[in-house]
């Protein structure tokens, strides 16, 4: 097995983890025997990833920033195999969740995690949540610096911190270290983002109060470069104004977003800079030992450049038109010459996107062992990256993922889409989604019609909360209640990628659940109809407007 | 409403002065002990905090989490060395929390709560963030170890 070329715990990392599960070992103890009730036990087992779902508890796994090696998707196969149904599902947060974890195996399902340095601790609850990144991160070609570096000086900063784990609401933090943003900076309560100023130094442009869910907000920036030793302390001091003033009257204004919102973004920094000042050359400020100590950890893997034109993969790409459309939506350029990122599709057709059982899990691990340096990521878009891949190791790559049902070529189309686990898992949930992704799934199934189709992201929320980040989507599919009956509201023109943050617009009424296929065709017809040379869907729509879209689908359902 | 001190398992007895609102407190910033509500600014205090023995900070519920700003505030900023108390929402399991933030004696009537006191700060024999409680964090520790390692080098 491949050394990890990421953060490895040391001895103070795995002692606070081990104590962490006993101690929730004991207050699971209490639970059951009745000393603590379920109110004063909720936010405990909250902390600990263990939420109480419509059918089971579903236990929340955190991955920070992403990435995994490959002994530690093993560890989850086998957890999903000793203590659920033998699968679990990858979230748009870069998590797994397992569905059907019994109260009483919580901690020893914590306890395997821990053999792995792995938890599920702050992956809920009202505090500071595993920090996401960019799923291409040490590996994309225009990565300024690895934002993993960070996001694990904020994974330890924000472990248990005893001032932040009452806060108003969850803060979720998410950096991208490349100028085209992967990690959606612009919709989280606080998105950082590297750059390189005039000087030549780099810093972080911190970005406060974006968001989706039933308010959704495109981030402010709150400074516009930030040293990177001061990161802590800024963050600090952002957080010290948002536990003093955030709102907590009403859940649903509770997010720092409607704090930025209500006050002003200018107002906020005043206070933020104001607690910043006074903090500023205190404990929290970096050490540059500190700092490489770490950044050291994520040292890129000794990749030799190699061929980057391959006759084999030529040949193969003549004779297997799947594996040619593959090489163009599922794989990306990488840093080394000869290599390339793979994206394993979760999103065959029909599938549940994100669900992976443990043999394919297992399955994935060992295509990392053999070809990407025993390293996985998780992508928000809910699919497996394997970041490290030789060009000519690519056909290889692509039957070892066929066989696993994970080659399918529609990483960024049509039927890659987002869903959050609606209806069928969560009690949040006015509406299914999983059964009507799996329906568009299944009608655009066809990967010639759907590299044709081109770029298209449908992301499908099951309530307001938009789990599914819907309103992000350049089709975004909201489930709603009338009555008694599942609806789904459609927008149109939201987009997450490369910094074009925008929110899209609700079309119409929303139709029946049997009708959201025939919607989803009527808008890929008018596209189709009217692009121009190199348009994608969106571009079209921005174009056009809403109007011819409109008139094809109440026209056709 | 039983009180707690580190160093008795048992609740202990109440004898030190009874504190005044905050709003009653602020017209002559005399009385030796003040109660806070957690949306009273603690800044409005450092002036007096010499005359102070006793500050009470409140946790309406114990999913408010404004006073654990409050105390660090106090104990780190304005160097409040007095009694520091939590009132409310007071749960065993916040311990180690209000202990790092500085608070050092608590009301509380839940079972075990003297023994969890009693334990609190062992629970977590690392900590990852500098406070006023002084405990070196993870990445001082890693440092110093670095720098004893270049030492013997």
């Amino acid at each position: 097995m491949p050394d990890t070329h990421f953060y490895r715990y040391d001895d103070y990392d795995r002692s606070l983890i081990a104590e962490r599960v006993e101690q929730f070992r004991d207050q699971v103890r209490r639970r059951l025997a009745g000393e603590l009730t379920e109110e004063q036990f909720k936010p405990l087992r909250l902390t600990n990833g263990l939420y109480l779902q419509l059918h089971a508890y579903m236990l929340r796994i955190a991955i920070p920033y992403g990435t995994l090696s490959s002994r530690q998707l093993r560890k989850l196969a086998d957890i999903a195999r000793r203590f659920d149904r033998g699968y679990g599902h990858f979230t748009t947060r870069q998590n797994l969740q397992l569905n059907w974890i019994k109260l009483e195996d919580a901690p020893d399902a914590l306890a395997a995690l821990a053999e792995v340095d792995m938890h599920a601790i702050q992956t809920s609850g009202n505090l500071i949540r595993n920090v996401t990144a960019d799923h291409f991160a040490g590996a994309a070609v225009d990565e300024i610096e690895d934002p993993r570096i960070w996001c694990e000086i904020i994974r330890q900063w924000s472990t248990f911190h005893p001032e932040f784990s009452f806060l108003p609401r969850k803060f979720k933090i998410a950096i991208t270290g490349s100028p085209n943003d992967r990690a959606a900076v612009r919709v989280h309560d606080v998105g950082l983002r590297l750059w390189r100023n005039d000087q030549d130094d780099v810093g972080f442009e911190v970005i406060v109060g974006g968001g989706l869910g039933r308010t959704p907000l495109i981030g402010k920036t709150l400074r516009e470069f930030l040293p990177k030793e001061e990161l802590l302390a800024y963050l600090e001091a952002t957080l010290r104004v948002y536990n003093r003033y955030g709102r907590r009257d009403n859940l649903y204004k509770s997010r720092i977003k409607i704090l930025v919102h209500e006050v002003g973004v200018e107002k906020v920094r005043e206070e933020v800079e104001a607690e910043f000042a006074a903090i500023k050359d205190g404990a929290l400020k970096l050490a540059p030992e500190t700092i490489e100590a770490i950044a050291r950890q994520f040292a890129p893997p000794p990749l030799r450049p190699k061929r980057t034109r391959v006759p084999e993969v030529e040949a193969l790409k003549l004779e297997d038109r799947d594996f040619a459309l593959w090489l163009i939506s599922n794989t990306a350029p990488h840093r080394v010459p000869g290599h390339a990122i793979v994206t394993a599709s979760l999103k065959p057709a029909g599938a549940p996107p994100g669900d992976a059982s443990a043999v394919q899990m297992e399955g994935i691990a060992d295509i990392a062992d053999r070809y990407s340096q025993g390293e996985i990521r998780v992508s928000h878009e809910q699919n497996l990256v394997l970041p490290h891949v030789a060009i000519e190791d690519l056909p290889a790559v692509y039957k070892a993922l066929r066989r696993l049902g994970f080659a399918e070529a529609n990483v960024g189309k049509i039927t890659d889409i987002i869903a959050c686990p609606g209806l069928d898992y969560c009690a949040l949930a006015n509406a299914r989604s999983i059964p009507v992704a799996q329906r568009i799934s299944l009608h655009f199934a066809e990967l010639a019609r759907q590299h044709d189709i081109g770029d298209l992201k449908i992301k499908i929320s099951g309530c307001i909360n938009a789990c599914g980040h819907h309103h992000v989507g350049h089709i975004g599919i909201l489930g709603v209640d009338k009555n008694g009956v599942e609806l789904y509201q459609i927008s149109l023109g939201g987009d997450v990628d490369f910094g074009k943050t925008t929110l899209g617009t609700i079309l119409g009424p929303a139709v029946a659940a049997d009708k959201v296929v025939e919607a989803v065709d009527a808008l890929v017809a008018t596209y189709l109809e009217t692009r121009r040379t190199g348009e994608r869907f969106v571009d079209t729509y921005r174009r056009i407007g809403a109007q011819p879209f409109k008139d094809r689908v109440y026209g056709a359902v | 409403m039983a009180l707690y001190r580190e160093g008795a398992i048992e609740p202990v007895a109440d004898e030190g002065p009874v504190p005044v609102a905050f709003a009653e407190w602020l017209k002559d910033g005399k009385a030796p002990a003040v109660s806070l509500a957690n949306t009273d600014p603690v800044e409005a205090l450092q002036p007096h905090l010499g005359g102070l023995s006793l500050i009470v900070l409140h946790f309406p519920k114990f999913s408010d989490g404004r006073a654990y700003s409050q105390a660090r505030l106090l104990r780190e900023r304005f160097g409040y060395r007095g009694e520091l108390r939590a009132t409310g929402g007071v749960l065993r399991d916040q311990l180690p929390f209000l202990l790092r933030c500085g608070f050092d004696s608590f009301e509380s009537e839940q079972t075990g709560f003297g023994e969890a006191l009693a334990s609190a700060r062992t629970l977590f024999s690392v900590v990852y963030q500098p406070t006023g409680d002084g405990r070196a964090t993870a990445s001082q520790l890693r440092l110093q170890r670095r720098n004893v390692r270049l030492a013997a080098d």
